[in-house]
């Protein structure tokens, strides 16, 4: 992978899109290119935390529902 | 009139009330404007036993019509008709023989306005199609992950309440805003057009979805009006319309850039399901797994493919080799020190025997002697003897004293 490892964003700062995205490039460039084992290390590494911050975001999302109004945005909870 | 062949005089006897009646069938069954009729009218008389077939009058200031509706007709009417609604139905002419009566069968009763609307509605459509408001290249794609999405329908309506349902359980990760409008009557189409433009104007969502639930034709006009459809076609965020049931078609639906059956459905078009989001995730650890598992044994195997050649070139290796080596010269120094060895004992027992040849001892073994005087000189000459001289003689095993005789007469004396 052309990017150094530490060039990128933290992964907590990543969207679950962006974490994917990136996590698929990883795997891609792990699977095809030769690396040195330290840089291997750091891929897979960074590889395990993106996939763990992907399943993080899905397990906490919560549906954020904000109504328009003239004023500006205001949360909106529907009614059961 | 032109006399019938059933009245003519010349047969003999009347014809019976059923055949007169099978005729008259046969006439109104044969006239095809009949055969495909709407009438309009008020309802009376309405009932519906247990059959399930409808029974009622349609009637207007002058005249009154028998109607009949089949169950299997009437069970796909989206209302009821109640007296004194005015309708239009759909059918045809016939004859109750039984009751000697004419009747409308209908197969279909709507609203008196409904078919004014459809003309309408039916104009509208030509009219947009024609300026290709519906072109299939118009619709831009629906993004398939959005990270936020527009809601167009009621805030109270159990459309909503679906869509939010389905996106929470299929993609919670989105952002979604609600434009709240009335979706029904009059402010409905501008309170609609509204909600787009402020959508796409304040916080332009990735995908907007239209949605509605079910309800009447009247209920779902809304969205078969030109401002609302002129608005979707307008949006920068392409529009999924979800409106009412499945086989209701609105405006609406031909202008959006993907038509949904039901609000639901909507929002099912425009979110990827989280089951296979996780799924894909899953897969992309598998691969990373298997892919630094396979890293590591190419590393793990040129390791020792490597710790092997290195091996060959440690100390201790060369050291052993070098044991070896050193194991081998000595064994054949050794080899060569005995084999030089045996040489040098032939030779120094050859020596040894041309020594003992040259011994004296060897002369004296075979029977010479040797005279010597007390001196110890040696007697080489009869001159060095003299009478009565006491000399010894040696011999091989020993030596002995003797002594000149006196009446020698040595050669180099006398």
């Amino acid at each position: 992978m052309s990017t150094p490892l530490s060039n990128l964003p933290p992964i907590d700062s990543l969207t679950y899109e962006q974490a994917l995205a990136e996590l698929e490039t990883l795997v891609g460039s792990l699977e095809s290119e030769q690396q040195t084992l330290t840089e291997a290390i750091a891929l897979f590494e960074r590889g395990q935390a993106l996939a763990q911050h992907c399943v993080s975001l899905l397990d906490q999302a919560e549906l954020k529902v904000q109504q328009l109004t003239s004023s500006g945005l205001t949360d909106f909870t529907p009614a059961e | 009139m032109a006399q019938l062949p059933l009245f003519s005089p010349t047969l003999a006897s009347a014809c019976s009330v059923t055949d007169l009646t099978r005729y008259l069938r046969d006439l109104l069954e044969s006239d095809e404007l009949l055969q495909d009729v709407w009438v309009q009218g008020e309802i009376s008389n309405f009932s519906r036993p247990a059959s399930g077939h409808l029974y009622f009058t349609i009637k207007d200031k002058g005249a009154s019509l028998r109607c009949v509706m089949w169950r299997n007709n009437a069970l796909r009417l989206a209302a009821m008709p109640r007296d004194g609604e005015a309708i239009e139905a759909h059918g045809v002419i016939s004859i109750y023989e039984v009751g000697g009566q004419y009747q409308l069968y209908a197969d279909l009763i709507r609203s008196a306005g409904e078919g004014a609307l459809y003309q309408q509605f039916l104009r509208l459509k030509a009219r947009l199609e024609a300026e290709g408001l519906f072109a299939p290249e118009r619709k831009r794609p629906i993004p398939p992950w959005p990270q936020s999405l527009g809601i167009v329908t009621s805030p109270t309506g159990a459309a909503l309440r679906d869509i939010l349902h389905t996106l929470q359980r299929r993609y919670p990760l989105l952002q979604v805003y609600l434009a709240p409008t009335s979706v029904q009557g009059d402010d409905a189409p501008p309170g609609i057009v509204a909600a787009l433009q402020a959508l796409n104007q304040r916080v332009q969502p990735d995908v907007i979805l239209l949605a509605r639930g079910g309800g009447s034709i009247e209920d779902l006009w809304a969205f078969n009006d030109e401002r609302v459809a002129r608005a979707i076609a307008a949006s920068s965020a392409p529009v999924i319309c979800g409106v009412g049931h499945e086989t209701d078609f609105t405006i609406a639906d031909f202008v959006a850039d993907l038509r949904a059956p039901t609000p639901t459905a909507a929002a099912e078009l425009a979110t990827p399901d989280q089951l296979e989001l996780r799924e894909a995730v899953q897969g992309l650890s598998e691969r990373l797994e298997r892919s630094m598992q396979s890293n590591l044994n190419a590393t793990r195997w040129s390791f020792s493919a490597l710790h092997h050649r290195f091996q060959q070139q440690s100390p201790r290796t060369r050291l052993q080799t070098g044991r070896q080596h050193l194991d081998e010269l000595s064994h054949r120094a050794i080899l060569g020190m005995l084999h030089s060895q045996q040489l040098h004992k032939a030779q120094l027992t050859a020596l040894q025997h041309r020594l003992a040849a040259l011994s004296p001892q060897g002369v004296l073994q075979r029977g010479y002697a040797i005279v010597a005087t007390p001196a110890g000189q040696i007697v080489h000459s009869t001159q060095q003897a003299h009478p009565g001289d006491a000399l010894t003689v040696q011999v091989s095993d020993g030596a002995f004293p003797v002594r000149v005789d006196n009446s020698s007469k040595l050669p180099n004396n006398g």
